[in-house]
């Protein structure tokens, strides 16, 4: 078991997330930076499906009830255990009683600790991830609170302590960030000088950026074309009639600031998309604390698809380390 | 609503597409055809099939289907799909407290948020839509039943679109900004959308009344909420009823101990014979709950 002794300010237990209910408005939740989370299970010998805790900006102070090995990757969030400062992307052992403890970010804003076993907590709709706004999954439904206790599972075995992922395999996080974009959806609905700016500007994330969405500002208020709104459209150029959201898809409401939905998405509204951010750039989003600069980069289907062969070949030698 | 369907993709893993840019039935009874045409083919790489209220989304895995062979496989079934004009369904009543305490404190909370900071949701709604008063539009708003033309925005929630003659929907804006909170189980609307709001949180539809009627529940206390968590589909037809305070009070009773229960009817919907009489055959269905 881990008790929890003060939560952070928003750790929730995240697997890779469940699939198949969107339709029915269940998100698929799961570790905003899932190249993270599958380094540190990797680091520890775990399943790549295995839960983890995703540990936002200000992480969690966990005190283990029983020896375990660990290892966290993600946002440089520098470990402590029993204030000893622990190297990053590196499993580590914890004794029994011992206490860890997170530093201030110095790049990036999720944290993501594995341990071997992984958190144990039941799967509902085939995950252990946590759906915040529909308290469902994870633990009891929500973000943790001081007094939890966490099972962990039986380890495997397979990894040891000091296990660290190589150089070239670690997440170079900060400054400013591209994001690369398929526009589509309702993108000519805006008018030719939104969609000009919306991909000149540079742009910084706002207060509001959670698992639901990230909002940004400080680039141009975004226009629509002007048209007689269609029946059941709402009333302002920026609306349409409800529809799904895909993940990862660029909302401007009232065409004043873009929001990116991520894993927790809102799965449906009446605010028009203009395009959606590539699968393989998702969990930089994840990683992007507010104030940090993000621009957008236009790209097509074909390139996406690149892309995204890019990051799972990455992905295939984080999962050939130490088998 | 012959024109074809408008593909787009939402990045790599994404179909969106659009079957009108304006709500009608038969949009929605065209998108249903073809999503369900789609969900036979069981096409490996598609994770989950999103029907809206005119639109629908796939959202895939392009490791394991193509983005172009999926396009072409739905579009496939566009092309074969007829829209069926009936469907058999379920019509569900749904007890509502118009006017309750708990919205209109929190609408209170949120005025400077609205179009109209003198009037509460209820007298807005009722002056927009050319009602004598709130009465007249909870007349309005209970007198016809809605058909569940999509689920989600949040976990259950069902968005409903009023079984009446386009001249007679209720259309209502959202509020000016978004509110950050709502009740549970608030009934809600927005354009010519009614909700009710599963779960608490942020919200920007008017906010009429509650239901006592949990929709959406991961513990699944409820008999009818035993075969899933998410009560609604889209589909399904509600007919809402004004209850008073007391029988308020007395059905969260029964919530909380667990004895409460819906009335719940099957029905066959025909969609040519609501174009045909949309005054007289909605409250054909409604019988069916007698």
């Amino acid at each position: 078991m881990i008790k929890v002794l003060k939560p952070g300010l928003a750790t929730s237990v995240q697997d890779l997330g469940r699939e198949g209910y969107y339709h029915l408005g269940i998100p698929p939740s799961g570790a905003l930076d899932q190249y993270a989370l599958r380094a540190a299970n990797q680091l520890v010998g775990n399943p790549a499906g295995a839960a983890g805790l995703e540990c936002t900006l200000v992480g969690p102070e966990l005190e283990f009830q029983a020896d375990a090995l660990v290892a966290v990757c993600g946002a440089q969030m520098p470990v402590r255990l029993d204030g000893v400062e622990q190297y990053p992307d590196t499993a580590f052992k914890v004794r029994a009683g011992q206490v860890l403890r997170f530093d201030f970010p110095r790049a990036g804003a999720r944290a993501y600790l594995a341990v071997a076993g992984g958190i144990d907590v039941p799967q509902v709709l085939g995950s252990r991830s946590t759906y915040g706004l529909g308290a469902l999954g994870g633990w009891q439904g929500r973000k943790l609170v001081a007094g939890d206790l966490l099972p962990v599972g039986v380890a495997s075995g397979k990894s040891r302590a000091g296990a660290s992922l190589p150089m070239a395999l670690r997440q170079s996080l900060g400054g400013e960030v591209l994001l690369r974009v398929v526009p589509g959806l309702y993108y000519d609905r805006l008018t030719a000088t939104a969609a000009r700016d919306f991909f000149s500007d540079a742009w910084t994330v706002g207060s509001e950026a959670d698992r639901i969405g990230y909002r940004f500002k400080g680039g141009s208020a975004l226009s629509f074309q002007p048209r007689e709104q269609p029946f059941g459209a709402g009333s302002d150029p920026s609306n349409i009639v409800d529809s799904c959201y895909p993940i990862g898809s660029i909302q401007v409401p009232a065409g004043l600031e873009p929001i990116i939905l991520h894993r927790d998405a809102v799965s449906g509204g009446g605010y028009a998309m203009i395009g959606t951010v590539i699968s393989a750039d998702l969990d930089l989003i994840g990683q992007m604390q507010p104030n940090q600069q993000a621009r957008f980069v236009e790209v097509t289907l074909e390139q996406a698809l690149e892309a995204r062969r890019s990051y799972k070949k990455r992905l295939a030698f984080v999962q050939r380390l130490f088998t | 609503m012959n024109a074809p369907i408008r593909y787009s993709f939402g990045a790599d893993e994404h179909l969106f597409a659009e079957v009108s840019d304006s709500m009608s039935l038969e949009a929605f009874f065209k998108g249903m055809a073809v999503t369900r045409a789609v969900e036979r083919l069981q096409l490996d790489g598609v994770l989950d099939v999103c029907l809206a209220n005119a639109s629908f989304q796939i959202r895939f895995d392009p490791d394991r289907i193509a983005p172009q062979a999926l396009l072409e496989a739905v579009q496939g079934a566009e092309a074969e799909a007829v829209a069926e004009r009936s469907l058999h369904t379920r019509i569900i009543e749904i007890p509502v407290l118009y006017n309750d305490p708990w919205t209109h404190e929190t609408l209170m909370r949120f005025r400077d948020r609205h179009q109209d900071p003198d009037a509460t949701d209820l007298e807005y709604a009722a002056r927009i839509n050319g009602l004598a008063d709130v009465e007249a539009f909870i007349a309005a708003h209970s007198g016809a039943p809605w058909f569940v033309s999509m689920v989600g925005f949040v976990a259950g929630l069902p968005f409903m679109f009023q079984m009446v003659e386009r001249e007679r929907q209720l259309q209502v804006p959202k509020y000016l900004r978004p509110r950050t909170d709502t009740p549970k189980l608030t009934l809600g609307h927005g354009g010519c959308f009614g909700c009710i709001y599963s779960v608490r949180g942020a919200g920007g539809y008017q906010m009429f009344g509650v239901t006592p009627a949990p929709i959406y529940d991961p513990q699944q206390q409820l008999d009818y909420l035993k075969e899933h968590m998410v009560f609604f589909r889209p589909g399904d037809i509600v007919q809402f009823k004004p209850i008073d305070r007391d029988a308020y009070d007395q059905a969260v009773d029964e919530v909380e101990s667990g004895r409460f229960t819906l009335r719940i009817r099957s029905v066959e919907f025909s969609l040519d014979a609501f174009l045909a009489d949309p005054v007289g055959y909605p409250q054909s269905l409604q019988e069916a709950l007698a």
